[in-house]
């Protein structure tokens, strides 16, 4: 794909499907756009028309907004450090020769099937209940209180669970690229004297920024629209403590019933992840490069 | 200092034993080829010597100190693999320096070898340079590079050669050979090309099957092969064995005659038809079908002209024939 006419020729047969998708997003963006200078409530369907920026500065005035703007971001930074620290170390484990290694590996995987309100379930009744969860009786059998996760800790005990969630993820993705390290160059990073903590820094860690670049950016654009999780566990409390901006947008719309106001923070969100994405790809977009 | 031997060196995989015992002394100082067709245990013989393998059984030492149980790092080797296992993302200057680095070296120190490295071996242009910017015989200098920095007590090569083209060989071939001349230190080197190991070894060891079948210089393997399967592996095109009656007349279960010892005689010796006639220019292969030898091959000068049919009578030169007992070894 290098010669001035295969290059022309590939951009010619993506077209179409460029054309596509190009109308694809900007259709809702427009509309998104539009409604998010109107007044436009489901309780008053009377009262219409062009409100300038009102949809906006409400947002920028309601008191838990940077809150929610900041907790936005500390979920995704929160999960991206747990994921690709514990993925790294768990794909260095699994990559090691063990019996049973095959079901060893699937069961890593299993939680990433387990669908987001049923793994919240799970964890909020299951595991940080502070009557009937592990963690409770946990605490207990060892002469303590158990810990209230859901209100003293909301954001933590998110961030926990969908790390939780993402973690089989990244496991995968590293675990594939540590896969597809040469063992001669391990070898050959033995033989020059290097310790195994040198082999993982000099040797293995670079072989895996590629991948660990992946993670991140598929990573974060689906935790920026983290929802599911938080409506079935914190339900954004206690107070807003664990509010985020898309668990705003949902109680504007379904909640409030008010498009407009949904319509304007679902740009705020777009133009939040626009500003993640360019420092992301600032930051570590050149690890694409081949 | 290298001198390395190995006693009674066992290595099995699981069930299999790779390498049944082997008992080898390399002296300090001398270029050893191991050679052995494919699967016979080479790579693996030299991964135990690097101590990338743990021997199953057997004791190691070099230059007098057991290392049976030594890590590679303290065994005080270097290696140069078949793919050069260069570190991708770094570039030719820390490739090279990457084992000085990890000694604890000062920068300036590791800048100064690495200088003078990259000076023998023609890199100085390329240091900045990534692997992947290079091209097969470059990388194979870096590899190179990267071991000769150490000042290692030996040097493994483990078919360093097989990725490059015939012309390239043959100049690595020699840049090999007189780094060994230059520095004097052992190198142990695994090869299945016979040019590399006549020309390159002081001494030749060739194994079969995990075992040594015999150990000498290259003319001594050549003049005189302990047993049928040096006979057949050292030397190109392959020796001529002859069984039966004509092999008994002699008093040998065998008798091998290298092509460039049968002569083409007028009268007398074998008869046989020219099956096969090749042309090299400065020789002459030929491929014959005796009535009582059997098939054999003949290395004669180019000025021989005969083709597919032509009718030949064969004799081996004096003194130049082969005797191989029933268990295979020479008489
Ligand atoms: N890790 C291993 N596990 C099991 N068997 C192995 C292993 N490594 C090598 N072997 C076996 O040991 C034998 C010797 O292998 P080795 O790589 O030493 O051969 P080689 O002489 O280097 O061959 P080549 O010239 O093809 O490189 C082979 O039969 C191979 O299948
Ligand atoms: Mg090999």
């Amino acid at each position: 794909m290098s010669t001035q006419s295969t290059r022309f020729a590939a951009r010619l047969m993506v077209a179409p499907s460029v054309f596509v998708l190009f109308i694809w997003m900007i259709v809702p963006l427009a509309m998104t756009l539009y409604f998010s200078f109107r007044f436009y409530r489901l309780l008053s369907p009377e009262r219409a028309g062009w409100t300038g920026l009102t949809n906006y500065t409400w947002f920028f005035k309601a008191p838990d907004f940077w809150l929610a703007m900041g907790n936005t971001l500390l979920l995704v930074g929160g999960v991206l450090v747990i994921t690709v620290v514990l993925g790294t170390l768990i794909a260095l484990l699994i990559d090691q020769p063990v019996y049973g290694q095959g079901p060893l590996r699937i069961l890593v995987i299993a939680p990433f099937f387990v669908m987001p309100p049923v793994a919240a379930s799970i964890w909020e009744n299951l595991f940080m209940h502070p009557q009937n969860g592990l963690f409770a009786a946990v605490a207990r059998g060892l002469g303590g209180q158990p810990i209230l996760f859901l209100e003293s800790y909301p954001m933590a005990s998110v961030i926990g669970i969908v790390s939780w969630e993402w973690l089989p993820f990244a496991t995968l993705i590293l675990l594939t690229a540590l896969q597809s390290l040469s063992s001669e160059q391990l070898e050959a990073a033995e033989m020059d004297g290097a310790s195994g903590l040198n082999r993982f820094r000099y040797i293995i860690l670079p072989h895996m920024t590629r991948a660990i670049t992946v993670v991140v950016l598929i990573q974060t654009i689906f935790l920026l629209g983290i929802f599911g999780e938080i409506f079935t566990t914190t339900q954004g409390g206690p107070g807003s403590a664990s509010n985020t901006l898309p668990y705003m947008i949902f109680k504007q719309a379904i909640v409030a019933k008010d498009i407009g106001r949904a319509a304007a923070g679902g740009i705020i969100a777009v133009i939040l992840a626009n500003i993640v994405a360019y420092f992301l790809m600032r930051g570590i977009g050149k690890n694409l490069d081949a | 200092m290298g001198k390395i031997v190995l006693k009674s060196v066992r290595k099995s995989f699981g069930e299999v034993d790779v390498i049944p015992g082997i008992d080898l002394t390399i002296e300090d100082g001398e270029f050893v080829v191991f050679v052995g067709p494919s699967g016979c245990g080479k790579s693996t013989l030299l991964r135990l010597i690097a101590g990338l393998e743990d021997v199953t059984a057997g004791t190691m030492a070099i230059d007098g100190r057991d290392v049976t149980a030594a890590a590679p790092s303290e065994r005080g080797l270097a290696m140069v693999f078949q793919s050069y296992a260069l570190y991708p993302h770094m570039t030719v200057r820390k490739n090279i320096a990457f084992p000085l680095k990890m000694a604890g070296l000062s920068q300036a120190d590791q800048d100064a070898k690495v200088t003078a490295a990259a000076k023998v071996l023609n890199l100085t242009n390329y240091l900045e340079r990534r692997p992947g910017q290079l091209s097969g015989g470059q990388r194979q200098r870096v590899a190179i590079g990267r071991a000769i920095v150490r000042e290692p007590s030996a040097f493994l090569f483990d078919e360093p050669l097989s990725n490059l083209d015939a012309a390239l060989r043959v100049t690595m071939r020699q840049e090999i050979t007189e780094l060994h001349q230059s520095l004097k230190t052992t190198m142990i080197y695994v090869t299945h090309d016979q040019v590399e190991a006549m020309t390159m070894a002081d001494k030749i060891v060739v194994l079969n099957a995990g075992h040594i079948e015999q150990v000498g210089s290259p003319l001594e393997l050549y003049n005189t092969p302990a047993n049928t399967f040096v006979a057949g592996f050292i030397g190109s095109p392959k020796m001529n064995l002859i069984e039966g009656p004509l092999a008994a007349e002699q008093g040998a279960h065998a008798i091998g005659v290298r092509p460039e010892h049968m002569g083409i005689v007028s009268e007398g010796g074998w008869e046989g038809k020219v099956l096969l006639s090749e042309h090299l220019g400065s020789d002459t292969f030929l491929k014959v079908q005796t009535v009582n030898a059997g098939t054999l091959t003949v290395r004669a000068g180019g000025e021989v002209r005969l083709s597919h049919g032509d009718t030949v009578r064969l004799a081996p030169l004096p003194g130049k024939t082969h005797r191989f007992g029933s268990n295979g070894l020479a008489l």
